[in-house]
């Protein structure tokens, strides 16, 4: 009897705990950060020029800078960070259950995700839409020509809906041969599984460039979607969404300024370039950052044309032109919400 | 009253189920305390739930599918069951394939014959040895490098073709008769595996022997082939068109590499328990069967086996049990089974991981315990025939 007594207070009282934990959630990402010393950032398994290990492991590309940009602002080190290397399929989870803390993995920003995933996007770095390659040796010019063709795509993507959006609409068959991962899509289309390649344009020009023979494949002209590609934070924490939106902008807010990772720290008299020093102004404070957060920012990273030039710009073997992706003052879409 | 509920609680029995009561109740409520916890974190962090998910539309295209109607505008339910179909498909190929691979293997282990034995043990050895996943993508690759393109297909009577994208078949089309060919093909084995036990119980009694070949024959090829050409049935051919084949039935080069690659690594462990299953049986048993003048196969096939099998199913059960969970690596070379479909591209469309975990748990659970169902049935008619 003694027995049993313990056994049911034993368990009420795991019963009650558990309950207790139902009452609201709430989290503090930044502390949590600020504790371990350093940010859990989700990448690509390998994307050149948005991220990739080289030899070393040390990672770089444009989404890896955003990462970067988050440990600047937050632990004043752009190189506090620890890279995931996650699927399309694995990311989301890994960021609801708190393995990372941030997703920064050429991720599209669409209604589902913002919505009903319990995620938010804080943001878009790189305009991007799907794109396909092909064999040149098929002679193929335009999408409307793979009629009953096959295609190589990566599983827990917004590549599989599109492809069979865009055959459905043009009353095309198609085949969908669909994999893992980045490295295993190239290696079905080097193989000849498939007629085609799909993915982001973007990813394209990287895949290209790492196949054994790159002149043997020629991107289509076609873009059939569009897929802006930002970071995802937990909606829970909505500190945390403005810090990881913030350091964004910082980037893009610089380039708009003119201000390089060069020049941040030159005197200056502009009050815009003062407030992203940190030498006048309050945006910190809502934040719960150092006055020093877009400065270390700037200075550790760099703007967001000089990320773009460094990782993906026409001086890389990628060779992507700014397009879409310059700034609204030179005739993209690329716009910082004001920065005072 | 109070002395009588003591005496009550006093008494072992009672107690025993009293307090197995009480633990049900604790564990059902801890239970219950646990989802419906998950259930409001789940809400608060703005994740959807509930299961009317599974009629909307699924928006992707699914590479093998066999006979279910499915194409992207189909709901996530059509595509959880082409899921399962899939599943189900390439479990029971390589379930076949690795039995009777295993069998050969098995006896070959211990045949007189030292190069057949060796072979076998080498075989063993290597295959049992190479982790599933990496035969997985070896088999694959070199599947995806062997075969010709779609251009230079293998061709067998420009009605079946070969390539490194899959098997194409012509394709029986249902309306025309199709039906009656298979009823009358029932209609046939059924017909024969009647008159091959009576001409067994003859034999029993009388021994008598009676050869059925031709009512093999008659039965099982020809009625159907009667029935076939009475009926005309039309067959869909595969054409080659643009890229690649269309029409007809196609068994895509992912099926393959996976089927094949289960069944030569399952087969190794099959193998392994018919050995120790043929050891088991008493070598009395053997000299007395040739003393009898039964010849090696009759002393195999009559004496050893069916003793030895009753050894054997128990970890072959196992083996196929396994098998059908090593089908789920087929993410790996992209052949659409349930997980690859469901827990992994609707999964990923919807976001909701907790539901569709739980329903691909059950599909494996179901087929686990329905394997082992049959297979148990299976063991308790053998081994009571051994007794
Ligand atoms: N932007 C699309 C596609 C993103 C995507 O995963 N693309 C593939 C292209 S093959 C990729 O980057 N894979 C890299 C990896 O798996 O690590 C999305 O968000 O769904």
């Amino acid at each position: 009897m003694n027995q049993l007594l313990k056994l049911s207070a034993v368990s009420l009282i795991t019963i009650g705990s558990f309950s207790v934990q139902a009452g609201i959630f709430h989290s503090d990402t930044l502390k949590d950060v600020q504790a371990k010393g350093s940010l859990t950032c989700g990448v690509s398994t390998g994307t050149p020029g948005f991220s990739s290990p080289d030899s070393s492991g040390h990672w770089s590309g444009i989404d890896v800078d955003v990462c970067r940009a988050v440990a600047a602002a937050t632990l004043g080190d752009a190189m506090k960070v620890k890279f995931v290397p996650l699927t399309a399929k694995e990311r989301f989870v890994a960021l609801s259950s708190g393995e990372i803390d941030m997703l920064s993995r050429n991720t599209t920003w669409t209604h589902t995700r913002d919505t009903s995933l319990g995620l938010t996007f804080a943001g878009v770095n790189y305009y991007d839409g799907q794109g396909f390659m092909v064999k040149k040796a098929l002679g193929v010019n335009s999408v409307k020509e793979l009629d009953g063709a096959s295609f190589c795509i990566q599983a827990g993507t917004t590549t599989e809906l599109n492809l069979a959006d865009y055959f459905r609409s043009n009353k095309m068959e198609f085949k969908a041969v669909t994999y893992d991962t980045s490295a295993q899509t190239k290696g079905g289309f080097e193989a000849d599984r498939c007629d085609a390649l799909t993915s982001d344009v973007s990813q394209l020009a990287g895949l290209r460039s790492t196949l054994k023979d790159p002149s043997s494949a020629v991107v289509l002209g076609d873009v059939i979607s569009k897929e802006p590609l930002g970071p995802v934070v937990r909606k829970d924490d909505n500190t945390w969404l403005n810090i990881v939106r913030w350091s964004l902008n910082a980037m893009i807010e610089a380039e708009e300024l003119g201000v390089t990772s060069a020049t941040i720290d030159d005197a200056s008299t502009s009050p815009g370039i003062q407030r992203l020093q940190g030498k006048s102004g309050k945006l910190n404070e809502s934040l719960g950052l150092s006055k020093d957060w877009s400065r270390n920012i700037i200075a550790q990273v760099g703007n967001y044309g000089e990320s773009f030039e460094r990782n993906i710009g026409m001086s890389t073997p990628i060779q992507l032109p700014r397009g879409v992706n310059q700034l609204w003052l030179k005739g993209g879409i690329l716009y910082a919400p004001a920065f005072r | 009253m109070f002395t009588k509920l003591k005496s009550l609680l006093n008494n072992n029995e009672v107690r025993a189920i009293v307090f197995q009561i009480l633990a049900v109740v604790v564990i059902a409520y801890f239970a219950y305390q646990a989802f419906d916890n998950l259930m409001l974190n789940i809400e608060q962090r703005g994740i959807r739930s509930g299961f009317g998910f599974l009629n909307d539309e699924a928006g992707f295209a699914v590479n093998d599918n066999f006979f279910l109607d499915y194409s992207p505008a189909s709901t996530n339910l059509q595509a959880f069951y082409v899921g399962i179909v899939n599943t189900l498909i390439v479990a029971i190929t390589g379930i076949f394939f690795a039995s009777v691979l295993g069998l050969i293997v098995g006896i070959s282990r211990l045949s007189s014959n030292y190069l057949i034995r060796k072979i076998a043990t080498v075989y063993i050895e290597i295959f049992r040895n190479i982790p599933i996943l990496l035969q997985i993508l070896f088999w694959y690759s070199i599947a995806l490098s062997t075969f010709p393109s779609p251009k230079n297909s293998i061709n067998f009577f420009d009605s079946i073709f070969l390539n490194s994208r899959g098997l194409y078949l012509p394709k029986p089309i249902m309306e025309s008769g199709f039906f009656f060919v298979l009823a009358s093909l029932v209609i046939g084995i059924v017909a024969y595996i009647f008159i091959k036990k009576r001409s067994n119980k003859k034999h029993d009694e009388t021994g008598v022997v009676t050869n059925t070949t031709v009512y093999f024959l008659g039965l099982v090829l020809l009625l159907p082939s009667v029935v076939y050409f009475a009926f005309g049935v039309q067959l869909e051919y595969p054409m080659l068109k643009g890229f690649n084949f269309r029409g007809g039935v196609d068994l895509s080069i992912e099926f393959f590499s996976l089927a094949f690659a289960l069944s030569i690594y399952t087969a190794t462990y099959i193998a392994e328990a018919i050995r120790s299953g043929i050891e088991s049986v008493d070598s009395g048993q053997k000299e007395a069967a040739s003393a009898m003048g039964l010849t090696q196969t009759q002393s195999l096939r009559l004496v050893v086996l069916p003793q030895a099998l009753r050894v054997a199913i128990p970890p072959i059960i196992n083996q196929y049990l396994n098998l059908t969970k090593n089908s789920s690596l087929a993410a790996a070379v992209g052949y659409t089974e349930l997980v690859t479909i469901f827990s992994g591209t609707v999964l990923n469309v919807v976001g909701q991981a907790i539901e569709i975990i739980i329903l691909t748990m059950l599909v494996y659970l179901t087929i686990s315990l329905v394997i082992s169902l049959i297979l148990n049935i299976f063991n308790k008619k053998m081994q009571i025939k051994g007794k």
